[in-house]
């Protein structure tokens, strides 16, 4: 769910601001040696999946409906300075087009879905990677290991800008306990279909997976010749 | 496909909000908003001042109001949230229909709900009265990174493509008795997806070849005086690059 205007107060959101556009700079420059004069074209492709991604929705309950968030399935398909670069993008489009996320929540929901997400989706599966044996069939499962933990890091990251710019009088601890529990659910869901998705990448392009590259890259070449083949 | 039909939300006029360059119309958004949302909560009349503006503006741009009030519904999933807020909240306790809530809370609540409402009536309005284009343009001339504006431009661009390519494929998979939301059916639904990703990847490699072929060194020509689509370079490179990689 995006965070709408007047949730925080004004400085809290001028000060997310400051954080989202420090991170986006930061992410031009990290993107461009992930992808160098590709950065534009293969961002906004990725944006545009990572959009189409989000329109299945899933009844959660209660008649309300929740949808992917993306944040960890781009950081290990596209690696992490293009997928802050293309989830930002999303939000940009969205509260500038869509009316989806109010404008001035626009560097709050950049920081909490385009920044902290991925960069706690990125730390986790690097973790996860290291600790699993090293080969491609780990990459999903450590995918949708991040993908779990990133949901519920960022509702904490809310919760914690709430205690200092909420503009309802709620127990700092009721919003985290509610937050992180729920986004805790949230997150299952994530894991699961972030996991299977990269998994059937990671099947059919192993290449194409950024996440894998250093996996791949360890492979031997094994020469088989037609005899053992036969055996 | 060519990015002229407009996006979504887009209502075609000619009024003179339609015309207003689309750097002001974002600025005053966020002037705007960044006002309403540092009103404190019992200036009862500012709010509706504010209102009475936006409603004026609305009339102005001449977009029919049923247009804006069916689109509201992206606002209901706060409000659900909003109203939870008077039970949790701390503070002294109040009576409303014969329910306990909290009173700071009750108020806290209603002022949310009327700053978000706000909110989402302004950039209702700011999407109805601009183009896709228009909008980059007022970026670029706002000083956004120019990387940043071309890959919003490249997401827009292909948006349709992507979710029209989506859509066939749930199409695809309902047609075989697949139900893509329901968990039963994930697998099959991520394989969708990854294959999504694969052909949106291998698009942009597409993309990017045949705007090199055309000369593309980095920047794109003209983005911020595209005026008349059709003669600038930039729709030229771009509808180019799109015909090569069919």
């Amino acid at each position: 769910m995006h965070v709408p205007d007047g949730f925080l107060d004004a400085p809290t959101s001028v000060a997310t601001a400051v954080v989202a556009a420090a991170g986006m700079g930061l992410a031009l420059r990290g993107a461009r040696r992930e992808l160098d004069d590709r950065t534009a074209p293969m961002a906004g492709l990725v944006a545009a999946f990572v959009f189409a991604g989000q329109m299945i929705n899933f009844p959660v309950g209660a008649g309300t409906s929740g949808h992917l968030l993306g944040g960890a399935l781009a950081a290990v398909l596209v690696g992490p300075w293009t997928a802050v670069l293309s989830i930002s993008v999303v939000l940009i489009v969205q509260a500038l087009l869509m009316a989806d996320g109010g404008i001035t929540a626009l560097g709050t929901n950049v920081t909490l879905l385009g920044i902290v997400a991925v960069a706690v989706a990125w730390v986790v599966f690097r973790a996860l990677l290291a600790v699993l044996p090293r080969r491609l069939g780990s990459v999903a499962p450590a995918a949708a290991g991040a993908a779990f933990v990133s949901v519920p890091a960022a509702a904490a990251v809310f919760a914690g800008l709430f205690a200092m710019g909420g503009t309802a009088p709620v127990e700092t601890s009721a919003v985290l306990t509610a937050m992180v529990s729920w986004h805790v659910v949230i997150g299952l869901g994530e894991a699961l279909i972030t996991g299977l998705v990269v998994g059937a990448v990671v099947a059919a392009r192993p290449d194409l997976v950024y996440g894998a590259r250093s996996v791949l890259a360890e492979r031997p070449l094994v020469i088989r010749d037609a005899q053992e083949r036969a055996s | 496909m060519s990015a002229g039909h407009g996006h979504r939300l887009h209502y075609h006029g000619h009024s003179p909000l339609h015309r207003a360059p689309g750097h002001l119309k974002i600025a005053g958004l966020l002037v705007f908003m960044l006002t309403v949302v540092s009103t404190p909560r019992d200036w009862h009349a500012a709010f509706a001042a504010y209102a009475v503006l936006l409603l004026v503006l609305v009339g102005v741009s001449r977009v029919p109001p049923r247009y804006l009030a069916a689109r509201m519904v992206v606002e209901v999933p706060f409000a659900v949230f909003a109203l939870l807020i008077p039970f949790v909240a701390t503070g002294p306790r109040t009576e409303v229909l014969g329910v306990s809530v909290s009173a700071p809370g009750l108020e806290a609540a209603s002022a949310l709900l009327v700053k978000a409402t706000l909110g989402v009536l302004a950039a209702l309005l700011l999407a109805a009265t601009t183009e896709a284009d228009e909008v980059l343009a007022g970026l670029e001339r706002l000083r956004l990174p120019h990387q940043l504006v071309q890959i919003m431009g490249f997401m827009l661009r292909y948006l349709d493509v992507v979710t029209a390519e989506l859509g066939r494929m749930l199409v695809a998979m309902r047609s075989r008795g697949v139900d893509p939301r329901s968990p039963r059916h994930w697998p099959a639904l991520g394989r969708a997806l990854g294959s999504l990703f694969i052909r949106s990847y291998e698009r942009g490699e597409r993309v990017h070849l045949a705007m090199l072929s055309r000369g593309y060194t980095g920047r794109l020509p003209d983005l911020g005086r595209t005026t008349h689509r059709h003669e600038s370079a930039r729709e030229t490179l771009a509808d180019g690059a799109e015909a090569a990689a069919r």
